[in-house]
């Protein structure tokens, strides 16, 4: 009796655990939202999406964050083509001209995976040595190219889960009507799993707004809009690291308020991933 | 005349198809140099340091006087080791109880509720997760020092782990899921049917098939603690010195290198200073990566 006591309060006590557990990261997501948006709303305004950083901006007077809001949208937009460009004829190519050679498939996963690992910063150091050696400045373009190094592996990876997933026999299909290879990557294998590239562009498109660290050295930082690759460029992150930096309460407030307007953008992306990724299981062919 | 066109359309064909392929191979070749040319990138901007100071001294030596040339790695490392190891400490057990329960024991509504929120959590970028701590970590840990009798100012090593520790869980719960969803059912079904109860059947035999995997996720989230920036760079305090508590401000390697930037190129040997601390993170990120992802291949293979 007393052992089936001990054997029933071991499970109570660990469901209990387990629970509790798994409101923990509940909650921690809830804080996290509502903590940003509760600081951040009361100081966000029409003038600070609209505007470009005024004179004394940075001493609490006027103007906005849109030089951040632009130039992170022109980053990540810039990467994520750049390396939607590497990425997709990479993930057909390993799925479908080298998918008999299983073992440097999975090389190449292997490889994918550990440039997955690297954290950003060291991504934004090895792009700052670059562009040290080939004399070029903190610019556009320079943040353009450390980024899409940073998010490729993450395109390759997620596009490559969703084209594993397709019929071996929907591609022999494709073959043995006389297609050639590259026809069948294009218009057989990338058609079939469209909502799946989406997903897995949205999801770089995501990374590559939010990382700061990458970009710390690479983009700079400017009070304009830039008009040209070679400019530097504002940034969300960096805009919000730098304001809370600030001691003065009103630019602290606005660096509040910029996180919101990131954590919205980043929920946007988020809730489209989502929708895309349902309405794709439910029209795929099996 | 339309047999020619039909080979001028085949031709065409034949020549897309060419190029497409060889278009692939370079982006191909590109993903299997790139982590050979971070690596030898980053070891030839650090040879400079590296040459004129022996390993060991930079990796141990607590001196850092770049104005000097002195640059002793230590006080970075132990405070990248003491935000890594307890945020794994804290994000562990949590994880850990988590996955059983989202796997074993919970109803459809949580699942239909966790999914998104882990996506959500991973997908916030660590900048606001850095301005959450500040909001709200920095003064519960401030005032948790106090109560406990080490008065501090809310940014020490513990800030940087908790917040760390949030952000990990996203990564390496995903990974346990799965992790713990590959046991095979037919060894829970015949612990079950010799007896076993549901959690004993957990306890003893879908856990134990899945520790190589577990040990490797956990693995993962150290070397994604590892490197993680902004987020800690913003709560962890940021003073070089030696912490030898939690509730001390320290100072980790990827915060050394973000905060520098700056005067990377005016002061002498510095910017090679900090292409050495990029490569000391790659190198063990890489290692650790590289480990658990062989600890999971292995252990797959065995099942």
């Amino acid at each position: 009796m007393g052992r089936k006591f001990w054997k029933n309060t071991e499970v109570g006590v660990y469901r209990v655990l387990m629970f509790l557990a798994t409101s923990i990261i509940a909650i921690a997501l809830l804080l996290i939202i509502v903590s940003i948006l509760y600081k951040g709303l009361p100081s966000l305004n029409w003038q600070m999406l609209t505007q470009v950083p005024k004179g004394g901006y940075y001493f609490g007077k006027e103007g906005g964050i849109l030089n951040a809001i632009i130039g992170s949208l022109y980053l990540s937009f810039g990467a994520t083509i750049l390396s939607f460009i590497i990425s997709l004829p990479l993930a057909v190519y390993i799925n479908i001209h080298r998918a008999k050679q299983k073992r440097l498939v999975n090389t190449v996963r292997f490889l994918l995976d550990l440039l997955w690992g690297v954290p950003s910063i060291v991504y934004g150091a090895f792009g700052f040595t670059i562009m040290i050696y080939f004399g070029l400045r903190a610019s556009l373009l320079a943040g353009i190219i450390t980024v899409t190094l940073f998010i490729i592996p993450i395109m390759v990876r997620s596009m490559d889960e969703v084209f594993k997933t397709v019929p071996k026999g929907l591609i022999e299909a494709a073959l043995s009507l006389g297609s050639t290879r590259s026809e069948t990557s294009y218009k057989v294998l990338s058609r079939q799993c469209i909502p799946g590239i989406i997903t897995a562009i949205l999801l770089a498109f995501g990374r590559a707004i939010g990382d700061a660290a990458a970009i710390l050295f690479t983009t700079g930082y400017t009070d304009y809009i830039p008009t040209s690759l070679s400019q530097p460029t504002a940034t969300l992150p960096l805009s919000i690291f730098f304001q809370l930096g600030s001691p003065i309460p009103e630019v602290q407030n606005r660096a509040y308020a910029s996180a919101v307007v990131l954590t919205v953008i980043i929920l946007i992306i988020s809730i489209i991933s989502r929708i895309l990724s349902r309405k794709y299981y439910q029209e795929r062919i099996k | 005349m339309r047999d020619f066109f039909i080979k001028i359309f085949r031709i065409g064909r034949k020549i897309k198809d060419q190029f497409h392929s060889s278009w692939m191979f370079i982006c191909f070749l590109l993903i299997l140099v790139l982590p050979f040319i971070l690596g030898f990138g980053l070891l030839y901007k650090s040879n400079v340091l590296i040459r004129e100071q022996s390993l060991l001294q930079l990796l141990f030596s607590g001196n850092w006087h770049p104005l000097k040339g002195e640059f002793g790695f230590w006080p970075f490392i132990v405070s990248s080791l003491w935000v890594t190891i307890l945020s794994m400490l804290i994000c562990g057990p949590v994880c850990l109880l988590s996955a059983i329960h989202l796997t074993h024991y919970a109803k459809k509504w949580v699942l239909k509720l966790m999914h998104p929120v882990i996506d959500i959590l991973a997908g916030i970028p660590s900048v606001i997760y850095g301005v959450w701590g500040i909001l709200l970590v920095v003064p519960f840990v401030s005032r948790m020092g106090a109560s406990m009798g080490h008065p501090n100012s809310g940014y020490t090593i513990l800030t940087g782990a908790i917040v760390l520790s949030i952000m990990i869980i996203p990564f390496v719960l995903n990974i346990l899921i799965e992790v713990i969803r590959t046991v095979p059912r037919e060894l829970s079904e015949a612990s079950l049917s010799l007896g076993a109860t549901k959690w004993e059947t957990i306890k003893y035999v879908v856990l134990k098939k899945a520790f190589p995997g577990i040990i490797s996720s956990f693995g993962l989230g150290i070397s994604r603690a590892f490197g993680e920036t902004i987020a800690v760079l913003m709560v962890v305090g940021n003073v070089v010195k030696i912490p030898t508590g939690v509730f001390q401000p320290g100072y980790p390697l990827p915060a050394l290198i973000a905060n520098n930037y700056g005067e990377m190129l005016s002061i002498p040997m510095y910017d090679s200073a900090l292409m050495f601390s990029a490569l000391i993170l790659f190198v063990v990120v890489t290692i650790f990566n590289m480990g658990s992802r062989y600890l999971i291949i292995y252990s797959e293979k065995k099942i």
